[in-house]
């Protein structure tokens, strides 16, 4: 079964654009997916399916074989993990707080939430007695958005969606960011999709690669694939820039 | 709300039965009347006294009276007929007493004593010189040449039938200017030939010191205006029996001298008053104290007013405080609910925004015909002035509350009503409390106008030393005023800086 699933999604915003013109897609677990495309290609309504930010106008969208439309959508969300652009901390939380978030409202015990909190610290690579107590404000922004990983990875869940995580960092923070990213995807096994617009990003980030434009999939499979056999001339475009 | 507003406030005035509030208009006379009913009640009932006096008018005088607001106040038949029953003149000084005293009787259960022994018409004075170079001699003489002069009258004398209206109707009387001017002031702006004829009073006493003529009322305009006590049907008994006993003890020459004494003397009305009622034999005491007539220096004003000043800041304060609570109860919720139903926010707030510009004496007065006078149409008022500021600030700030933080929380899994608590309203606390403070200085100046209905407050000297030419008076209420405006806004500013949440820096 797939972890992720959306068959014939078309999205249509109230004043009529089209965000998702027929849409499907399967993600198995444990794969890297990346969606690529450029603003406006739809790839951001795309994974905000999957936790019901976003409810389409026609179609399905499963999460573990389970259509969303029958879930919760609280619940469902405390059980998918996310991490936004600029890491979308809650500003006056201390850092502690902040990857404290789901634990806290899933209502784990204090000593589980407190060890948790650290664990997620380590695991991203910032220090609990350093960081924990600091204001996002008093963060780089790489930091910021290791904060937000460990707060999206806090409650342990199967599947993470990361909308443009790296997109707001300087290049050498984003290759280091990549290697963190690439290490975590190798211990932790989780299914993740990662929405961005740079393909060499997803070249070295993902499993599988979605190129979209216009709200379609133009193209999806291995990064080896997408290279040897463009199928769209869009396709080949973008591969070549 | 307006209910439950009332009953907080109806707790403290005018209502309970031991005791009887005077009212008077804003003029020195009326004044003085108001305090010489107000020291026989004390002197010859039991009955606890509060003063109300320079209420901003006949119409405000009368509107308190009905509602209770206060139990008596001085008043002049005539404009008893002409002002509150929109009756033409007719008839002697007599046939015009029978007709109020029968009207107010059956219409509002409202009582006039009898007349206090003299007649304070209106009429129309001209600078003697103007007079004599123009052979000015009755007003008809005067409407010839209107229309280059320059008009200054009461602001009351402006819109009544039995003023301005009514000489134009009858006598054709046209000005090329008229500026509307305070009582007080109409003497020196003739006298300085600042403007050419004024309305006066029979009993002003500075017809002479200014140099004046009073023109005949040729046609009979004016109607007779006796003064007498009017009071209230529900007021406590004593107050008729006892204020009987100034029927007929004033004449015309008497209450000139007394005028004479507040306007030129510059003596206070309490002393004035005083000695009147020994003069009469209605009041026992001493020699007459002789005060000071040289106007006190602030300083010492200040000093010697302290405790009236302690009361009217305490006065000022609470009147804005509940104002602004019930500003912040309603406009809180009100600006979360617009920032949930985001289709009306704007159009309710700028409608909101509106209230601000309507003049703030307008809107006190707007509220007369159905709160009455004194503390609830004030505070009713001013919380309607408070309501724009919190909304706005409330609204805006949650609304703009770090956008991506929210999306994020919710994406999460946080609850529309957990991300409002602990999220947008922290982030908003400062904006929100931003709001508050605006109201808040709002509030604190705009209730120096509430004097004028009767609320008392610090607006209370600066209304009667307005009345009364009198700048110390009027400075011991505008200084403390503005201190507290002040100290308000700095302690506000205080508190939104401590509610400013930790980690956003010190923007």
């Amino acid at each position: 079964m797939s972890a992720l699933e959306a068959k014939g999604v078309v999205k249509t915003y109230p004043d009529g654009t089209a965000a998702l013109a027929g849409v499907s897609l399967e993600v198995p677990p444990g794969e890297t997916l990346a969606l690529v495309g450029e603003s406006g290609s739809g790839k951001t309504t795309l994974l905000r399916l999957f936790n019901r930010m976003v409810d389409p106008s026609e179609g399905e969208v499963r999460v573990d074989g389970r259509p969303v439309s029958e879930l919760d959508p609280i619940a469902l969300r405390r059980g998918i993990g996310y991490v936004p652009q600029d890491g979308g901390l809650i500003p006056h939380w201390r850092v502690e707080r902040n990857v404290d978030l789901v634990p806290r409202l899933l209502g784990w015990d204090v000593d589980r939430r407190k060890a948790r909190v650290r664990e997620m610290l380590e695991l991203v690579g910032l220090s609990p007695e350093v960081h924990a107590p600091r204001y996002p404000a008093e963060l780089s922004g790489g930091q910021r958005q290791r904060v937000a990983l460990a707060r999206a990875l806090a409650a342990d869940p199967p599947v993470v969606l990361l909308d443009e995580p790296f997109g707001a960092l300087d290049a050498l923070t984003r290759l280091e960011l990549h290697r963190q990213f690439l290490e975590l995807r190798k211990t932790l096994g989780k299914t993740l999709v990662l929405v961005t617009h740079d393909l060499a990003e997803a070249f070295r980030l993902a499993d599988r690669i979605a190129v979209m434009r216009s709200g379609r999939i133009l193209q999806i499979g291995a990064p080896e694939e997408l290279a040897e056999r463009p199928a769209d001339p869009y396709v080949r475009a973008l591969l070549d820039a | 709300m307006r209910k439950a507003l009332f009953l907080i406030l109806l707790a403290a005035p005018a209502l309970a039965a031991d005791r009887v509030v005077v009212g008077s208009k804003n003029f020195e006379e009326s004044r003085l009347l108001g305090e010489i009913f107000a020291q026989l009640l004390e002197s010859r009932t039991d009955l606890e006294v509060e003063r109300r006096l320079g209420l901003a008018g006949t119409q405000v005088c009368f509107e308190a009276l009905k509602t209770g607001a206060i139990d008596v106040y001085p008043e002049y038949t005539g404009t008893g007929l002409v002002s509150i029953l929109n009756e033409p003149a007719q008839g002697g000084p007599a046939q015009t007493l029978n007709r109020v005293r029968s009207e107010f009787l059956n219409r509002w259960d409202l009582w006039w004593l009898a007349p206090l022994g003299f007649e304070n018409s209106f009429e129309v004075a001209v600078p003697r010189e103007l007079a004599e170079r123009e052979r000015l001699k009755t007003i008809s003489d005067l409407a010839r040449i209107s229309k280059r002069l320059r008009g200054g009258f009461g602001h009351e004398f402006v819109g009544r039938e039995d003023g301005l209206l009514g000489l134009r109707r009858v006598y054709g009387l046209d000005f090329a200017s008229i500026q509307p001017l305070q009582h007080a002031l109409k003497y020196q702006a003739a006298g300085a030939r600042d403007v050419d004829a004024i309305d006066v009073y029979t009993t002003d006493a500075l017809l002479i010191t200014h140099n004046l003529i009073v023109l005949e009322d040729d046609r009979g305009f004016f109607p007779p205006y006796e003064a007498a006590a009017l009071v209230r049907g529900g007021a406590p008994p004593e107050v008729g029996a006892t204020l009987s006993l100034l029927a007929g003890s004033i004449d015309e020459e008497t209450m000139r001298s007394f005028n004479l004494r507040l306007q030129e003397g510059k003596e206070e009305e309490a002393v004035v008053a005083r000695d009147a009622l020994r003069s009469m034999g209605l009041i026992k005491g001493q020699e007459r104290e002789t005060r000071a007539t040289s106007a006190p220096t602030l300083t010492h004003y200040l000093w010697d007013e302290r405790r009236a000043l302690l009361r009217r800041t305490l006065e000022h304060l609470s009147i804005s405080a509940l104002a602004l609570l019930a500003g912040i109860v309603v406009a809180v919720p009100l600006g979360l609910w617009l920032e949930r139903h985001r289709g009306g926010a704007e159009a309710t707030i700028r409608l909101l925004g509106m209230t601000q510009t309507i003049p703030s004496l307008a809107l006190l007065a707007f509220f007369i015909p159905f709160l009455g006078v004194g503390t609830v149409p004030a505070v009713v008022a001013l919380w309607i002035y408070s309501l724009f500021p919190i909304v706005r600030n409330t609204y805006s700030g949650v609304r703009d509350a770090d956008p991506r933080a929210v999306e994020a929380a919710t994406a999460l899994g946080m609850t529309p009503g957990q991300i409002l608590r602990e999220i947008r309203l922290p982030l908003a606390a400062p904006v929100l409390m931003a709001g508050i403070r605006t109201a808040a200085v709002l509030t604190v100046g705009t209730a120096t106008l509430a004097a004028f209905i009767g609320a008392g407050g610090l607006g209370e000297p600066i209304v009667t030393g307005l009345q009364l030419a009198n700048a110390p008076m009027i400075l011991s209420g505008a200084i403390p005023a503005a201190i507290l405006a002040l100290l308000v806004d700095g302690l506000l500013g205080w508190v939104e800086r401590a509610l400013r949440p930790a980690g956003l820096g010190s923007r």
